[in-house]
């Protein structure tokens, strides 16, 4: 049994809760990872107050179901657990999750981090910065692109390297 | 058809979205960018890195040699920063 849930809301969220409920009357799944991104208190050494989440309403969601879907032709998932928050969220607060479930972890690691990679450079989520100094939206990075394409050659080469 | 502008893009052109007929010899998402960049100061800020714009065609992203021929919805935004 496969169980998905994608959800994008401006209010915060229990990653804990939302993990347990991934697995609650399951014997089958033997591995659950979450990731949990977290608004910092400070870029690049100043500190910040907020960061307000814009997306694109709509395709969000089309973007993020998209990409589980590809997770679950890949990997043997049992449940994968998706949220993102949008609006303005303060250091300390959660920004979003993603869980998935699996017999075992190899499955489970690898399909969360692919689906971090792939929220990173392709959900249309933008963050903006508000500071002191003014507010200033962040700039994506290389690094974040480099990360999503590993994942574009086909499953099982990556061992090859 | 309907265009929607997000983050710095928005901020630039000064609206969330609109209507607007471009004309025939507008056929892809890079013609329509440089079409836009023609109708005002505004315009001409939030597309003059045009390299830096993604776009998106009925919420699919899509590549600036894209034709828009049959597109309902077209979106403009910087390169995504969630997660």
């Amino acid at each position: 049994m496969m169980q998905t849930t994608v959800r994008l809301q401006s209010e915060d969220f229990d990653a804990a809760a939302e993990q347990a409920a991934l697995t609650r009357g399951r014997t089958d799944i033997g591995a659950a990872v979450t990731f949990t991104g977290i608004c910092r208190g400070a870029e690049s050494g100043e500190p910040i107050a907020a960061l307000t989440l814009e997306h694109y309403p709509g395709m969000a969601e089309a973007e993020i179901e998209r990409h589980v879907e590809e997770a679950k032709s890949r990997w043997p998932l049992m449940g994968v657990t998706v949220i993102h928050r949008y609006g303005r969220i303060e250091p300390g607060q959660n920004i979003m999750m993603v869980a998935t479930a699996s017999s075992h972890r190899e499955a489970a690691f690898a399909a969360a981090e692919f689906l971090m990679d792939y929220l990173k450079t392709k959900a249309p989520f933008w963050k903006q910065v508000e500071s002191k100094s003014g507010n200033t939206w962040v700039e994506a990075k290389g690094a974040d692109d480099a990360a999503a394409a590993r994942w574009d050659k086909p499953p099982g080469s990556e061992a090859a390297e | 058809m309907k265009l929607l502008y997000f983050a710095w893009v928005r901020e630039r052109v000064g609206k969330a979205e609109e209507e607007l007929a471009p004309p025939a010899d507008v056929k892809t998402v890079a013609d329509l960018m440089r079409w836009l960049g023609g109708r005002g100061e505004e315009y001409a800020h939030a597309f003059e890195q045009a390299k830096s714009i993604r776009a998106a065609i009925d919420k699919r992203h899509v590549r600036p040699d894209t034709v828009i021929t049959g597109a309902r919805e077209i979106a403009f935004f910087p390169p995504m920063t969630g997660g």
